[in-house]
């Protein structure tokens, strides 16, 4: 099923026209071109990636062993303080890392590039927009970054609350401006997200190529609707707990506080009904990109199409009436959590005929394991285990065990650290050709996956063992009993930073010295529109629209 | 692909993450909403005024209720129950007193907030009337009895979630209230009144 687009080759070889009719400031600072945007996406993801897992390397650092040796220097000794930077340290690496990597790289990066491309559409429907989502994200970065070095609670610095930010904590506990400063970012980022939606469903809705139907539409970027769509819903509810927030800590209003009538689990319900559906926008697009790179290096067209797009609608749709799982030692009644446990472990379903689709997809394939076939099937096997593990944390009983431990640490890291990270080191692999027009290092980029791969479940699968002991999450200090597995994990972070180490290697090396890309180097498992295209794709794309009335889907 | 569609498309879109901000500050007042319908969280019910409102004692049953009270670390009150706990059969209406004193060198007015565990409990646990409903005021020194009146909703026995309870709760917390809302008159009055009805002492 040879879906190439020959007639469009020929675009490839037009002139890049407008390039250099831009300047610098023209080109990178007002962009509208939905592929510069989408590269500033990605150069901004792995700036506060790197940010982010700096922030983690001093958190393992401290947790190698028993004690307080490394806090410390950052507050001359004094152990309050450094307790306290433990908290800012965790608050800014969880916040960083989700709305400022895992989201700028999946939807600000990856969606911006191929959605209008996988689609047939010249560009974004709102390309000013795009541009100013983006610059809002960046905003929303550096006041996260200032908030650390503002005064917080009495006698130290920067937002100890945690993400979730809850009340009293984030209110009374911190009169400083840090949580401010942290609430503003996230204000920012929300509405950059949020005026990224409406791009992505307008462009989305109204500028497929003709016979582009939905149902014909790949799964990436099937998987960005869906997303769009539980950001439009979500982001505004924490926008405005967040403002509530907000409004209690500055002008006297008691939303949250028991003093005036308000309720302070009121806020816990609230972020979770947005923080829910979050894990599912930082997952899906994975989810989109993973299939895709099943099926180019299975030669097989994706196993149930259809029933993988609408295993997503219906991932989406049940992550809004799950919420309270996250809240089960918060005094809900037997029933209530007898719903929420049941309306966890139905995700499961979805969930399954997507990782069964996968397999199915690679069973009788003709198979190949290049980097980005590696990584989508590390994705796989990792997302499984978090997938599993939260199954069991879904059951109320064993939560009240397993809460707020190391557990449920090593549960969301195998879903975002191992999942949603492989993706998009998958998705980078497997694009960057076509995005620099370079090929990166075959050999390098497997060292990278296989550090990686070793480093992080170092890290992270003992931490399984430290939460089933009782470990608590979010101390930075812990009994002498548990002091060998946190070793482990420490030096699994080492492995992890090496692994980093080549992953730069790999992109330096590879932007100044890699051979030219072809249009498709992947060959003939590799069927959507963007590999029609040139490497790096020309300026303006598909002046003449693709024609798909007379075609079968891509996928 | 019009340019009409789109903008369509978009203020359609807009329109729903409008409506959804709008949901989230809507949710605080449907949250006490569905908190006071539903007794959830350990919300206590407040019957109707009058003295008819209780179903009256239910032959044969007893259950305990356990008083507490406690004031936010700034108020300067001692707040405490007067009778630790009361043994009551369900439906009877009862009485209880907490003795309010303030210790500090003003005039102070606290709230109380209140709720009842275990929260299975809460949609059963009826105040005909109660010193929490209205702001309360101590003049330097005073000492107060504030009374609560209330009694155990009969149905308690037919819900399966609460019917094994044997025991409830009954909690205050005072919160200092910085700008009273009630002219202190009317505070007055409420407390004379329910004092002057106090039954069956």
């Amino acid at each position: 099923m040879a879906t190439t687009f020959d007639a469009h080759t020929e675009a490839a070889h037009a002139p890049h026209d407008d390039t250099h009719r831009l300047s610098f400031a023209e080109r990178w600072l007002f962009s509208t071109n939905h592929k510069d945007i989408g590269t500033l996406y990605l150069i901004f993801a792995v700036v506060a990636g790197v940010v982010g897992g700096v922030l983690s390397g001093f958190m393992r650092w401290e947790l190698a062993e028993p004690g307080m040796q490394v806090l410390p220097w950052f507050t001359q000794g004094n152990i309050d303080q450094a307790y306290h930077l433990w908290n800012v340290f965790i608050t800014a690496h969880g916040l960083i890392m989700v709305f400022f990597m895992v989201m700028p790289a999946l939807i600000g990066g990856f969606a911006n590039w191929f959605v209008p491309i996988m689609i047939g559409a010249p560009d974004m429907a709102f390309p000013r927009m795009n541009n100013i989502s983006f610059w809002l994200t960046v905003a929303g970065f550096v006041l996260l970054c200032l908030s650390m070095f503002v005064p917080g609670p009495p006698g130290g610095n920067g937002a100890g609350t945690g993400w979730t930010v809850y009340p009293p904590l984030s209110t009374s506990g911190h009169p400083g401006p840090a949580v401010d400063l942290a609430i503003f970012s996230l204000h920012l980022a929300g509405a950059g997200s949020i005026l990224g939606a409406i791009n992505f469903i307008t462009t989305i809705f109204n500028m497929r190529a003709p016979g582009m139907t939905l149902h014909r539409m790949p799964l990436f970027a099937w998987s960005i609707l869906v997303t769009a769509f539980l950001l439009l819903l979500s982001l505004p509810v924490l926008a405005g707990a967040i403002t509530m927030l907000l409004t209690d800590r500055n002008f006297g209003t008691t939303f949250f506080d028991p003093a005036g009538g308000g309720d302070p689990l009121l806020y816990q319900h609230l972020f979770w009904f947005f923080g829910h559906p979050e894990v599912y926008i930082m997952i899906l697009p994975a989810f989109g990109i993973i299939s895709h790179i099943v099926s180019t290096f299975s030669r097989k067209p994706v196993f149930g199409y259809l029933a993988m797009a609408y295993a997503m609608v219906a991932i989406g749709f049940v992550g809004f009436i799950v919420w309270a799982h996250h809240m089960f030692t918060s005094g809900l009644s037997v029933n209530t959590k007898m719903y929420f446990t049941a309306a966890t472990m139905i995700i499961a379903v979805p969930t399954g005929i997507k990782i069964f689709s996968w397999i199915a997809t690679m069973w009788g394939g003709s198979l190949r394991f290049p980097t980005p076939m590696l990584w989508a099937v590390g994705f796989i096997f990792m997302f499984t285990i978090g997938g599993v593990t939260g199954v069991l944390l879904a059951n109320g009983g064993l939560d009240t065990y397993m809460h707020d431990t190391y557990y449920v640490v090593a549960h969301f890291h195998y879903v975002l650290s191992l999942g949603a990270t492989f993706a998009i080191f998958a998705g980078f692999y497997y694009w960057f050709g076509k995005m620099t027009g370079r090929e990166y290092n075959e050999f390098l980029g497997k060292v990278h996956f296989w550090l990686f791969f070793v480093g992080t479940n170092l890290i992270f699968f003992p931490m399984h063992f430290l939460g089933q002991q009782g470990m608590p999450r979010r101390y930075p200090d812990y009994p002498e009993a548990m002091a060998g597995w946190n070793e482990v994990a420490s030096w699994g972070y080492v492995v992890t930073a090496a692994g980093m180490v080549v992953f730069f290697l790999n992109v330096a090396a590879s932007l100044l010295a890699g051979r030219r890309a072809a249009a498709n180097p992947w060959g003939e498992g590799a069927t959507t529109l963007e590999w029609t295209l040139s490497s790096p794709p020309p300026f303006h794309q598909f002046e003449t629209l693709p024609d798909f009335t007379r075609r079968a889907p891509a996928h | 692909m019009s340019v009409l569609a789109r903008t369509r498309t978009a203020w359609a879109a807009f329109g729903i993450a409008a409506a959804m901000l709008g949901l989230a500050f809507a949710s605080v007042p449907l949250y006490r909403l569905f908190c006071q319908v539903t007794g959830f969280g350990g919300t206590p019910q407040v019957a109707a005024q009058g003295p008819a409102t209780a179903p009256g004692p239910v032959a044969g049953t007893r259950i305990r209720v356990r008083f507490d009270g406690n004031v936010r670390r700034d108020l300067p009150w001692e707040f405490r129950p007067v009778e630790p706990f009361a043994d009551l059969a369900v439906g009877e209406r009862r009485m209880a007193f907490y003795r309010a004193v303030n210790h500090g060198d003003r005039p102070i007015t606290g709230v109380a907030t209140f709720n009842v565990t275990p929260e299975r409990a809460g949609r059963h646990f009826v105040k005909v009337q109660c010193f929490c409903f209205n702001e309360q005021t101590l003049a330097p020194g005073q000492a107060v009895d504030m009374p609560v009146v209330y009694y155990v909703d009969p149905a308690i026995l037919d819900d399966p979630e609460a019917r094994g309870v044997e025991e409830i709760t009954l909690s205050y917390s005072f919160f200092p209230v910085p700008e009273p809302r009630q002219p202190p008159s009317i505070r007055a009055t409420d407390m004379a009144a329910m004092r002057a009805g106090r039954p069956g002492a």
